[in-house]
């Protein structure tokens, strides 16, 4: 029992970082339509960019904060150069982001090297109910859940974030009321970078990252985000966790090569169930 | 438009394309300042696409568009927020003005006090009109744009929208620019009026005197009309 207590500890860990980017593709896509490919990316710059600060002196905390804030950076970067010209077809901003994404092998290899990298995080255990944990564990659950409440608030009771939501909601009705709905794509692609970046920074510690991570992190993330059909957040979130734990169960009671595969493989259940609700396509 | 009213609104031989299609050719059409004017004619004859157009959503191929003032569009269907609040709906029509507070709006629609908790999208279609009418408000416009007022709405409740339009053009001198395929409520209650049949002004001129017209009356008005 205590096993099966440690490996959902580690489950809803990991699955809260899931979470936080499958937040990140939802938001993106509410606001765009585009499923962004990088988003997988943000996580690993995140990590590297901490790994850095920490690395020049700055102190845990900082640098972990400072390096989410380039990413929102990167992100609204990537936002400028995917979506380009008001207009743009969706697709076409999707081809853009995978390429992206190839690209930021390049650049991560370029500044760090290929081997993979991690920091310490929190250290040390904490039991709970009987259960040890490490400390990293309650605190990724703990800034995911204040992530998610902020967004919350921020999506619910602002103006700008009302707006964000309206443009979600009705593109055409949104720009009826003057809102730009391509600049608020470029702030969601932000938003996305930020929450990405956090993901990573927390993540790292933990599981080392290196320049092509991003593509475990991103199947992860999106077979989560297809829990809520890429636009509802609190249902992405759910799915982040109940992909950890999954996966948790997976790595502890068989083998922990076979976590991806049923990421993908709950990702491609989840695709066929939807498309069967939808019905067969009419002529 | 009448003589010595300042227009608010000019639109000078306006064409739009989509593609290969064209859906306005050559489109002249004027507002003046309080003035209220419609715009009627058929599905798809282009009078959402002209709306469209001065509203800054579709670009045109030619022409040219002349607008002194803002302009706030009731969209065909609605289209409120249906998960946000009525509330929010209310204060996002306001994005382009600093001032948002909602008291002018539950001025003229006492009854959406009672329902600014409510979801936009569990309201009756009466009221999210009342709601899409004072979405647009908050944006202060001089020229407010109503796309199908009467669109799915019971006689009763468009007779009630109708008369806060009249009653809004002639207490705050608002323009208002009427686009309607009920041509009946359009010239009744808008002093001058634009046919518009596939993408060109057919007729304009005075309502009476649109009523009076028979093509007007054959394609529109049912045959003779009556007050």
């Amino acid at each position: 029992m205590t096993l099966f207590l440690q490996y959902l500890a580690a489950g809803i860990a990991s699955g809260s970082t899931f979470a936080l980017v499958a937040t990140g593709f939802v938001v993106i896509y509410r606001v765009t339509g585009v499923i962004n490919f990088a988003q997988g990316v943000f996580a690993v710059l995140g990590g590297f960019l901490a790994y850095s600060l920490l690395h020049a002196g700055v102190a845990h905390g900082l640098a972990e904060g400072v390096a989410v804030l380039i990413t929102a950076a990167i992100g609204l970067v990537v936002g400028l150069v995917a979506l380009g010209r008001r207009g743009t077809p969706p697709l076409a901003s999707l081809i853009v982001t995978l390429g992206l994404a190839i690209f930021s092998y390049a650049v991560v290899i370029t500044v760090w090297g290929d081997l993979p990298i991690s920091y310490d995080g929190l250290s040390g255990l904490l039991a709970i109910g009987g259960v040890s944990m490490q400390r990293q564990y309650v605190l990724i659950v703990g800034a995911a859940v204040v992530t998610f409440l902020a967004l919350a608030l921020f999506f619910g009771r602002t103006y700008l974030g009302m707006a964000l939501t309206a443009c979600s909601s009705d593109q055409r009705a949104a720009r009826l009321m003057g809102i730009d709905v391509w600049r608020m794509g470029l702030l969601a692609f932000a938003v996305g970078g930020a929450l990405g970046g956090l993901a990573g920074v927390l993540l790292t510690p933990l599981q080392p990252v290196q320049f092509d991570s991003d593509v475990g992190i991103a199947v992860n993330g999106f077979a989560a985000a297809i829990f809520g059909g890429l636009v509802r957040p609190v249902t992405a979130f759910a799915g982040g966790l109940v992909l950890g734990v999954a996966e948790a169960m997976v790595a502890g009671y068989y083998r922990s090569s076979y976590e991806t595969a049923i990421a993908l493989a709950v990702m491609l259940a989840l695709m066929l169930w939807q498309a069967s609700r939808r019905g067969p396509t009419e002529e | 438009m009448p003589e010595g009213s300042e227009p608010l609104l000019e639109v000078h031989d306006l064409v739009v394309r989509y593609g290969a299609a064209t859906a306005l050719d050559g489109v002249d059409l004027a507002v003046g300042r309080a003035e209220m004017v419609a715009l009627v004619g058929p599905n798809g004859a282009g009078k959402t696409t002209l709306l469209d157009t001065v509203s800054g959503l579709v670009a045109p191929a030619a022409g040219r568009i002349e607008l002194r003032g803002r302009l706030a569009q009731v969209p065909e269907g609605r289209r409120l927020f249906p998960e946000m609040t009525v509330e929010d709906n209310l204060r996002l029509g306001a994005w382009r003005v600093r001032d948002r507070r909602v008291g002018p709006v539950y001025e003229l629609f006492p009854h959406l006090v009672e329902l600014r908790r409510r979801k936009a999208g569990s309201l009756s279609c009466g009221e999210q009109q009342m709601v899409a009418v004072g979405r647009a408000l908050m944006g202060q416009p001089d020229l407010l744009a109503v796309d199908e007022l009467s669109l799915g709405l019971a006689p009763q409740i468009v007779d009630t929208l109708a008369e806060h339009l009249q009653d809004l053009n002639r207490r705050s001198g608002m323009a208002i620019l009427l686009v309607e395929q009920n041509a009946r409520l359009a010239l009744d209650i808008c002093s001058r009026a634009y046919v518009i049949e596939a993408g060109r002004i057919a007729l304009s001129g005075p309502s009476e005197q649109l009523r009076s017209s028979p093509e007007v009356q054959a394609a529109y008005l049912g045959g003779a009309y009556e007050e």
